[in-house]
C-alpha cells in the first residue's frame, strides 16, 4: 500500500476531500452566501479536473478489486470535465436555491460511484459503484423542490433503478453460481457459454441497458429527464450515460470476450431498435428536454454500433464520441438551462423567433444541435463517422445502412428546432437574456470543444493509443 | 503553389466577416475575398498550364498531404487535375457573381455573406480533395448553409423547400457514406491497412462483386446532388425558394458536386461496376432529360422554368458519364462548367427582374426590353445558351456529349442518344416562349415603365458570367485541352481494368 494507494485512488480521494470540505462548510457556524459557496465549489471542481492529469500510475488495489490505468484515468478526466461544465451551467439556477451544498455533495458522491464502477475489477465492486452512483441521483432529481413533476421523476428513477439493480444482482449471483468467482480476469477464463451463463449474462446486459436507456429499457428516460432540474437532466444524459458506457465496454470486451458472438447479435438488434425508436419518438416531442431525452436515446443507438465493432478503433471511437457528446449535449443543455432558469420556458414553440432576441445563444444551440446531428465542420461529424466506421469493420452493412438512414431522420428533428429559432415568427419571443460569466464560460468551453476537437487530431490519436480491442 | 489556400482563404474571409458590422463592411470584405478567390483560381490555372507545358505528366499536380487521423490513415490530401481546375474556376466565377448580386441584401447581411462564403469553402475543398474522407467532409459542409440560406432569406414556401433540400441532400450523403465505407474496408495498402486515398484506391483492383455492391450507393448518393432522376425533386423547390445568390450557388456549384463525385469517385474508382450498370445510368439520365424538358414546358414561374430545365441539362452530365467514352466524359465535364455559368446567369437575370417587377410569372411580364435593355439582353443570352445556340458554351458542351454518346456502338445507347438529342427541340420551345413573352411584346403593366435598368454591381456580375459563357463558346479548345488529359486517365484506367477482368 503506502504511497501507491494515494496515487492510484487519486481521483476518488480528491472527490472525497471535496465532499468533506463542503460538509465542513455546511456544519460550520459561519453563514455563507450562495454566490460565495458556488465560487468555492467551482474552483474546487476546476482543481479536481486539472489534478486528474498529473501523477498517474497503472495498478491494482484491494485484491484486484480496484484497477486503474491511463485509459481509465482519461475516462475519469472526461467525466470530471463534464461535471465541471454542468456545475458552471447550474450557477443561474442554484444562485437562488436553498440547498446548494447538499446538491454538490450528492452530485459528487454520484460521480465517485461512477469512478469506482469504471475502475472495478470485480463484480461486487462494480455493483457497489453502481449503487453509489444511482441513489444520490434519485435524490438530485427531486431538487426542484416545489415542482410535483420533479418528485415524480425522482420516484420513477429510483423505482426503475431498483428494478434494474435487481436484475443485475440476479445475474451476478447466477454468474457466481456457475463460475465460482466474481473477479473479472478469473471470470473470463471460466466462461464456457452454458445456458445458465448466457441467461446470467443477459440479465447483466439488461442491467446496463436500463442505465444507458437502450430500447426497450428506455421507458423511464423521457419522464425523468423532463421532470428533473436541467442540471440533473444533463448530468443523467451525459455523465451518467458516459460512465455506464465506459464500464460497459470494459466489461464486455474484457470479461465477456468468450461470449462475443452472442453479444454481437444482441448489440446489432438493440442498436437498430434504439436508433429507430429513439428517432421516431424524438420527432414527436415538443418539450425540449423530452426532445433531447429521445435524441440521446438515439445517440446511444449509434454508440452501440461503435461498440459492436469490438476493435481498438471501436473503443477509441466510443470514448472520442462521448467526449464530443459531452461538449455538444452540454452546449445544448447549457442554453436550455439558462432559458429555463430565467423564463421557465421549455417548449420548442417558445423558441420561435429566438434568433431575433438572442442571436448568440441561438448560434450556440444551433452549433450544438448540428454537432449532435453529425454535421461537419462540428466535432459531432467526426465522432459519428468514426463510430459507424468502427461498426462497419465487421462487414455488417445492413447495420451501417440503417445507421446512415437514421442520421437523416435525426437531422430532421434537429433542423426542426433550428427552423423554429431562425425562421418561425413569434409575437412574444423569449426576451433578451442576461448571461452571467459562469454560463458564458461554460458555453465557451462547449463551443470551442465542438469546433476544435475534430481538427486537433491528436485528441483522437491519444485516445486511440490508450485503447484496446480484440 | 499550395492549393490548400483555396480552402483557407474562404475560411479566413468568413472569420473576418464575423468581426464586421453593417452591410457596407460585410459586402466589402466579401467582395475582396471573392476577388482574391478568382485571382487565385486564375493563378492556379496559369501555373497548371506552365507545369503541363514543361512536360509534367503527373496525374495530379500541386499535391500536398497532411496527416489528419493517423491511426485510421486519414489524410488531408489535396491535388488538382484539369477537371478540378475547371470546377475551381467555375466556382470562383460564381462566388464573385453571387456576392455582387447580393450587394443590397440588408436582411442580416453578416449571416448571409458568412453562409455564402462557407458554402464556397465547402465547394473548393470538395474539388481539391484526393482523400475520400476529406471529400465527404467538404461535401457535407456545403449542405447546411443552403438550408439556412433558403429557410431564412428565401421566398414562397421556403421552410418546406429548405427542409426538403437538406434532407434529400443528407440522404445523398448518407448513401455516399455507405459507399465510401464499403470501399475503404475492401482496400489494402499492405498489412491489412485500409485507405481512403483516391489515388491509392485507383491503383488497386477492387473485386468486382464489391464494386457492384457499393457503386450504386456512391453513384446514387452523388447523383442526388446532381439531380439524378427520380431524386431530382429537391431541385425545383430548392431553387425557386432560394434567394438569388443562393440559387446561383445551388445550380452553379452544388449540383456540380454531384456530377464531379459521380465521375471522380463512383466511375473512376469502380469502373467495372460503372460498365455493368451503365445502362441504368443512361436510362435514368435520358428520362431526366426528356422528363425535365417536358416538365419545364408546363411551368409558369421563371425560377421553376430554370430549375426544371436544370434537371434536364444535368441529365446530360449523367448521360455523358454513363456512356463511358472519352469524348462523352469530356462532354459531361464541359456541360458541368457550361451549365454552371449558364444557370447562374439565368438566375441572376431572374433575380434582377424579380427585384424590380416583384413577379416571376411569365404571364404577368412583358415588354421589359424597353425599360431594361441590359437585363433583358442578359436574359436572352442566358436563354440562348440554354437552348444550345452555337457561339455559346451550351452548344459546345451538349454537342460533345452527343458526339461522345454516339461513339458508344450499342444500339440501345444510340437510341437513348437520339432521344436526348430530340429534347433540344423542346428546350427551344420553352426557352423561346418564356424569353419572348417576358422580354418582348407590349408592356403588360404600366408600373413597369418606371423601372430602372441594372446597377453597376449587377452589370458586373452578369458580364463576368457572360465572358465565361462566350469564351467557352468561341474557344472551346481551351477548356477541352484542360480537361482531356484528365478524362484520358480516367478512361484508360477504366478500359485497363475492364479488359483485365
Amino acid at each position: 500500500m503506502g504511497i501507491d494507494f494515494f496515487i492510484l485512488m487519486k481521483s476518488e480521494l480528491l472527490l472525497a476531500v471535496i465532499i468533506f470540505i463542503l460538509l465542513f462548510i455546511k456544519v460550520g457556524s459561519k453563514e455563507w452566501k450562495n454566490e460565495q459557496m458556488l465560487n468555492i465549489v467551482n474552483v474546487l471542481l476546476l482543481v479536481n479536473f486539472i489534478a486528474g492529469f498529473f501523477g498517474n500510475k497503472d495498478g491494482m488495489l484491494f485484491n484486484d478489486m480496484f484497477k486503474t490505468n491511463q485509459l481509465i484515468v482519461l475516462e475519469k478526466c472526461i467525466l470530471n470535465l463534464g461535471t465541471f461544465i454542468i456545475s458552471l451551467q447550474a450557477y443561474t439556477w442554484l444562485k437562488n436555491h436553498k440547498h446548494v451544498l447538499e446538491f454538490y455533495m450528492l452530485l459528487l458522491a454520484s460521480l465517485m460511484g461512477m469512478f469506482y464502477m469504471i475502475s472495478s475489477g470485480n463484480l461486487l465492486m462494480f455493483y457497489l459503484g453502481l449503487e453509489l452512483s444511482t441513489i444520490p441521483l434519485a435524490a438530485l432529481a427531486n431538487f426542484d423542490l416545489e415542482k410535483r413533476k420533479s418528485s415524480e421523476a425522482a420516484f420513477k428513477l429510483i423505482m426503475s433503478s431498483a428494478f434494474s439493480s435487481g436484475l443485475l444482482l440476479f445475474g451476478i449471483s447466477m454468474m457466481y453460481g456457475t463460475t465460482g468467482t466474481l473477479n473479472f480476469t478469473e471470470l473470463s477464463q471460466h466462461l464456457d457459454g452454458s445456458a445458465l451463463q448466457l441467461f446470467a449474462f443477459i440479465l447483466l446486459f439488461t442491467g446496463f441497458a436500463f442505465k444507458i436507456s437502450v430500447v426497450p429499457f428506455h421507458l423511464w428516460t423521457a419522464d425523468v429527464y423532463e421532470g428533473s432540474p436541467v442540471a440533473i437532466t444533463s448530468f443523467l444524459s451525459v455523465i451518467s450515460k458516459g460512465a455506464f458506457i465506459f464500464a460497459f465496454i470494459s466489461v464486455l470486451y474484457n470479461v465477456f470476450k468468450p461470449l462475443a458472438d452472442t453479444w454481437y447479435n444482441m448489440l446489432f438488434l438493440l442498436s437498430v431498435l434504439t436508433m429507430v425508436i429513439g428517432n421516431l419518438f424524438a420527432i414527436r416531442q415538443n418539450n425540449l428536454k423530452r426532445f433531447l431525452a429521445f435524441s440521446s436515446i438515439a445517440q446511444v443507438g449509434f454508440i452501440l454500433v461503435g461498440i459492436s465493432g469490438s476493435s481498438q478503433a471501436g473503443t477509441a471511437s466510443v470514448i472520442y464520441f462521448i467526449l464530443i457528446y459531452i461538449f455538444s449535449n452540454l452546449g445544448a443543455f447549457g442554453v436550455i438551462a439558462l432559458v429555463s432558469a430565467l423564463t421557465v420556458k421549455e417548449g420548442i414553440e417558445d423558441y420561435k423567433g429566438f434568433y431575433k432576441t438572442n442571436p448568440l445563444l441561438t448560434w450556440v444551440l444551433t452549433i450544438a444541435l448540428f454537432s449532435l446531428a453529425g454535421i461537419p465542420p462540428t466535432a459531432g461529424f467526426f465522432g459519428k463517422f468514426f463510430l459507424i466506421m468502427a461498426g462497419a469493420a465487421k462487414g455488417n452493412y445492413t447495420l451501417i445502412i440503417i445507421a446512415a438512414l437514421n442520421m437523416i431522420v435525426s437531422l430532421y428533428y434537429y433542423l426542426r428546432v433550428v427552423k423554429a429559432m431562425f425562421m418561425d415568427k413569434n409575437e412574444q419571443p423569449i426576451e433578451k437574456l442576461v448571461i452571467n460569466n459562469y454560463s458564458k464560460l461554460a458555453l465557451f468551453i462547449c463551443v470551442s470543444g465542438i469546433v476544435l476537437t475534430g481538427f486537433v487530431s491528436w485528441v483522437y490519436d491519444y485516445i486511440y493509443s490508450l485503447s484496446t480491442g480484440f | 503553389m499550395n492549393i490548400s489556400l483555396l480552402v483557407i482563404l474562404p475560411i479566413l474571409t468568413a472569420v473576418a466577416l464575423l468581426f464586421c458590422n453593417g452591410l457596407k463592411q460585410v459586402r466589402t470584405v466579401s467582395l475582396i475575398g471573392a476577388t482574391v478567390q478568382l485571382a487565385l483560381a486564375f493563378a492556379l490555372l496559369i501555373l497548371y498550364w506552365n507545369e503541363r507545358a514543361a512536360g509534367n505528366t503527373a496525374q495530379m499536380l500541386f499535391e500536398s498531404s497532411y496527416t489528419w487521423f493517423a491511426p485510421l490513415h486519414i489524410n488531408f490530401h489535396v491535388g488538382v487535375d484539369g477537371i478540378s481546375i475547371a470546377m475551381i474556376a467555375l466556382t470562383s466565377f460564381i462566388v464573385l457573381a453571387g456576392v455582387l448580386m447580393s450587394w443590397k441584401e440588408d436582411r442580416m447581411p453578416k449571416e448571409f455573406f458568412f453562409l455564402l462564403i462557407l458554402l464556397s469553402a465547402g465547394a473548393y475543398g470538395f474539388f481539391i480533395s484526393l482523400d475520400l474522407f476529406t471529400m465527404f467532409f467538404f461535401l457535407e459542409v456545403a449542405v447546411i448553409p443552403k438550408f439556412l440560406l433558403i429557410g431564412i432569406w428565401g421566398s414562397g414556401k421556403k421552410e418546406y423547400s429548405a427542409m426538403k433540400l437538406a434532407l434529400m441532400l443528407m440522404g445523398g450523403s448518407a448513401l455516399v457514406f455507405v459507399g465510401l465505407l464499403g470501399l475503404y474496408f475492401n482496400t489494402d495498402i499492405g498489412g491489412g491497412v485500409h485507405s481512403f486515398d483516391l489515388l491509392q484506391i485507383s491503383q488497386m483492383h477492387i473485386p468486382v462483386e464489391v464494386q457492384k455492391m457499393f457503386f450504386p450507393f456512391a453513384f446514387a448518393g452523388f447523383g442526388i446532388f446532381g439531380a439524378l432522376f427520380p431524386f431530382h425533386t429537391w431541385v425545383p423547390d430548392g431553387h425557386s425558394s432560394a434567394p438569388t445568390a443562393a440559387s446561383m450557388f445551388l445550380a452553379g456549384i452544388s449540383m456540380k458536386l454531384g456530377g464531379y463525385g459521380c465521375l471522380r469517385v463512383a466511375t473512376y474508382l469502380m469502373p467495372d461496376a460503372a460498365h455493368a450498370y451503365s445502362w441504368i445510368i443512361v436510362l435514368l439520365a435520358t428520362i431526366a432529360i426528356i422528363y425535365g424538358a417536358f416538365a419545364t414546358m408546363m411551368q409558369t414561374d421563371l425560377k421553376y422554368i430554370n430549375a426544371y430545365s436544370s434537371v434536364s441539362h444535368c441529365g446530360f452530365v449523367l448521360l455523358g458519364i454513363g456512356m463511358l467514352t472519352q469524348t462523352s466524359i469530356t462532354g459531361a465535364v464541359m456541360q458541368m462548367v457550361s451549365h454552371g455559368l449558364m444557370t447562374a446567369l439565368f438566375f441572376a437575370a431572374i433575380g434582377m427582374i424579380y427585384s424590380r417587377t416583384h413577379t416571376r410569372m411569365v404571364a404577368q411580364l412583358g415588354g421589359l426590353l424597353k425599360m431594361m435593355p441590359f437585363i433583358s439582353t442578359v436574359f436572352v443570352i442566358a436563354g440562348l445558351c440554354s437552348l444550345g445556340l452555337p457561339g455559346f458554351s451550351g452548344f459546345v458542351a451538349e454537342m460533345t456529349v452527343f458526339m461522345g454518346s454516339w461513339q458508344n456502338p450499342d444500339t440501345m445507347y444510340r437510341i437513348a442518344t437520339i432521344l436526348a438529342c430530340a429534347s433540344i427541340v423542346v428546350t427551344a420551345v420553352y426557352i423561346l416562349r418564356a424569353v419572348g413573352q417576358s422580354v418582348m411584346g407590349p408592356v403588360t403593366d404600366s408600373h413597369y415603365l418606371g423601372l430602372k435598368d441594372a446597377s453597376w454591381n449587377e452589370k458586373f456580375a452578369a458580364g463576368l458570367l457572360i465572358i465565361g459563357i462566350v469564351a467557352i463558346g468561341i474557344a472551346p479548345f481551351w477548356l477541352n485541352e484542360l480537361i482531356t488529359p484528365a478524362t484520358d486517365t480516367i478512361m484508360q484506367h477504366a478500359v485497363k481494368l475492364v479488359t483485365l477482368k
